[in-house]
């Protein structure tokens, strides 16, 4: 090959970022714009949108109500995650501890409810927990109860429901973790003279907290955002913010006081993630 | 040094293999092996990989339950025992330091782990610390050490907990070649140090010779031989081992007389030498003659324990020129001479090589492959 042309322009393999830019512009047009709109409806006063004013903010975060709606919609997201860890760090060990043959069986056993519509899992839990349902049958017939639970528009229902539908998404990142942690770790936490909770305290714990924030983020976003299963399950008993939402500009037409709503969701979605991210900073994994 | 006293205030402990056997499915992992390792020595397990010496330093330690057999230190079976509580320090390839934790931290892990004050913990870590001689890297992280001094910080931390064995696995493996003979040095002082009774998994048989009281050369899930480097090396009882040890040529034969002092072997390529030998053989035999290359010699004329080789190549390497010949009877050998200074290689040509007188060559039957 001949040697490059003196005085020819080095070539870099530089960033094309304009290849960025359908997917940027798709932002702008639909995200970036109306959030803005949206963070202007909010500063209108009345549900007629005629005058400016905050009043909207005023009334969202004076009232005990709304103020109760934020907390129990940020309660249901930190009960979820409490539930998905607590059932995902025991099938995550399984896993681990599993042959590659047995790991794909399980894959596939995890990944399946997401192959089902989160309409029709949320649709079962109403099966499973109805006053007749399977659950109220089985103890009343076991004698363990006289009259049914009310397990469907209540807080415990809900987050059964949720922990099921959002397991795979603490399940994935958590697994991907958990099988890359070096065996010999935990044998050498052993061989030193570590008890298995030790072990799992000590080292497994602290090695996959990334995996652990990684899921608890999605699960957290994703249990404090699903208008369906807290409507269908949840009822008209529990309101979360989605429904909040849903109600204030389908219903009642108050488009101000939905977005100051809408932003509340937004806001408390983020916090959610900026505390597990500021969680990770002592993830010393590394 | 305040540790060596300490350190060498408990005795050595044995370590008894009894019949230890561990099956998969189908084949065995460790087949039936009785290793006794004597207080304060080292042994070194030698074999290829998949020859299961690996699965019995792992049963040793306990994350392994062996199908057969019992595992014993002093006159104690450790069988039952867990992982946790056999008091065995173990040394990995990949040094297995925690990697989130500080090198005192890693080093204190075993000693937090036996609830010891945080007082003890950190007098013991600066010991250890001394011991290993790196004073002043108590706050790094793992990742921020060279591959040498990760490995002085896994023996730190091994030896922190005063372990009754030590075990090390593929310990120099990892390790640059410069640094071997260091880190090779730094072991057999601290297992001397601590009277440590040790065992060593290599696939490398230098480091085998150069650091291990005996050697357990192992094939197929069995102690092919045991004994120390030089009988390995001098006496080799299988042609398994004979060909693992260092390199040998093998010259075809067949046993024509039994005489006081040995077999009378003619080989195919011609000559005929008297060897002793341990093995039996019958006259008439079909035998193989391994001779190591550095314990033959080249000369010009022929003579009756002289066999003619054909000069293809020859290699100055170091202090040694490194003949590659072919003999008479096909076999390719290599011959090692002492290179005289200034010495260049030869050329190809016709030479005759006979034993050196030195020369202890084994026999082993033809038909054992």
């Amino acid at each position: 090959m001949s040697a490059a042309a003196p005085g020819a322009a080095p070539v870099r393999d530089a960033v094309e970022w304009r290849l960025a830019a359908p997917l940027g512009l798709t932002y702008v047009v639909f995200f970036a714009a109306p959030f803005l709109i949206l963070l202007g409806i909010s500063f209108y006063a009345d549900a007629e949108q005629t005058r400016l004013g905050f009043d909207s903010w005023v009334k969202f975060y004076t009232d005990a109500f709304y103020l109760k709606v934020i907390f129990d919609t940020l309660k249901l997201g930190v009960f979820a995650v409490v539930a998905t860890t607590i059932l995902a760090y025991p099938l995550a060990l399984v896993f681990r501890a599993s042959s590659p043959r047995m790991q794909r069986v399980l894959i596939f056993i995890i990944l399946m409810p997401l192959l089902t519509s989160v309409v029709i899992r949320t649709f079962a839990w109403i099966v499973i927990l109805a006053r007749e349902g399977v659950i109220n049958q089985t103890l009343m017939g076991l004698g363990l109860t006289a009259t049914p639970l009310n397990l469907l528009q209540t807080e415990l229902g809900l987050v059964l429901a949720l922990t099921q539908i959002e397991m795979p998404l603490m399940l994935l990142p958590l697994l991907a973790i958990m099988n890359q942690l070096d065996q010999n770790l935990i044998d050498a936490s052993r061989a030193l003279g570590a008890s298995k909770w030790r072990t799992f305290f000590r080292v497994i714990l602290p090695l996959t907290l990334p995996g652990w924030i990684a899921g608890a983020t999605l699960v957290f976003a994703s249990a404090t955002t699903a208008f369906i299963s807290q409507s269908v399950i949840g009822g008209a008993r529990l309101v979360y913010l989605p429904a909040l939402i849903w109600q204030q500009s389908m219903v009642v037409y108050n488009w101000p006081f939905a977005a100051v709503a809408s932003l509340t969701l937004l806001f408390t979605v983020l916090s959610g993630i900026m505390a597990l991210s500021w969680l990770g900073r002592f993830a010393r994994t590394t | 040094m305040a540790s060596q006293h300490t350190a060498t205030a408990q005795a050595a402990q044995p370590l008894t293999l009894d019949g230890v056997t561990h099956s998969y499915g189908t084949g065995f992992a460790v087949d039936n092996v009785t290793l006794e390792v004597k207080g304060g020595e080292l042994v070194a397990l030698l074999g290829p990989s998949g020859c299961g010496k690996t699965t019995l330093l792992r049963i040793v330690a306990g994350f392994i339950s062996q199908t057969n057999g019992k595992v014993i230190i002093g006159d104690r079976p450790i069988d039952v025992l867990p992982p946790n509580r056999r008091e065995i320090g173990i040394v990995f390839q990949n040094y297995a330091l925690f990697p989130h934790m500080t090198v005192a931290e890693n080093i204190a892990y075993g000693l937090a782990a036996r609830g010891e004050s945080r007082a003890v913990q950190a007098e013991r870590v600066a010991e250890m610390l001394a011991t290993v001689r790196m004073e002043g890297f108590a706050d790094r992280k793992p990742r921020q050490l060279s591959g040498g001094q990760q490995q002085r910080v896994a023996l730190a931390r091994a030896l922190a907990i005063r372990p009754r064995i030590l075990l090390l696995d593929e310990p120099f493996a990892a390790l640059d070649k410069n640094l071997r003979l260091d880190m090779q040095i730094e072991i057999k002082r601290l297992q001397r140090q601590f009277a440590l009774t040790a065992i060593m998994v290599t696939h490398d048989q230098d480091e085998a010779m150069s650091i291990a009281d005996r050697i357990a050369v192992m094939s197929h899930g069995k102690i092919e031989q045991l004994g120390s480097p030089v009988e390995i090396y001098d006496e080799p009882a299988t042609l398994f081992v004979n060909n693992f040890i260092g390199s040998s040529n093998l010259l075809k034969g067949r046993v024509v007389a039994v005489g006081p002092d040995g077999y009378r072997v003619e080989l195919d390529s011609g000559a005929v030498w008297t060897l002793a030998s341990k093995g039996r053989f019958e006259t008439g035999a079909a035998v193989l003659v391994s001779v190591r290359p550095e314990q033959m010699v080249l000369a010009d004329e022929a003579a009756p324990d002289r066999l003619p080789v054909a000069l293809k190549l020859s290699l100055p390497i170091g202090g040694a020129l490194i003949h590659d010949a072919t003999a008479a009877g096909g076999e390719d050998i290599k011959i090692a001479v002492p290179r005289r200074p200034g010495a260049l290689s030869t050329g190809p040509g016709t030479a005759f090589a006979a034993l050196a007188p030195h020369a202890r060559p084994s026999l082993f039957p033809a038909t054992s492959s």
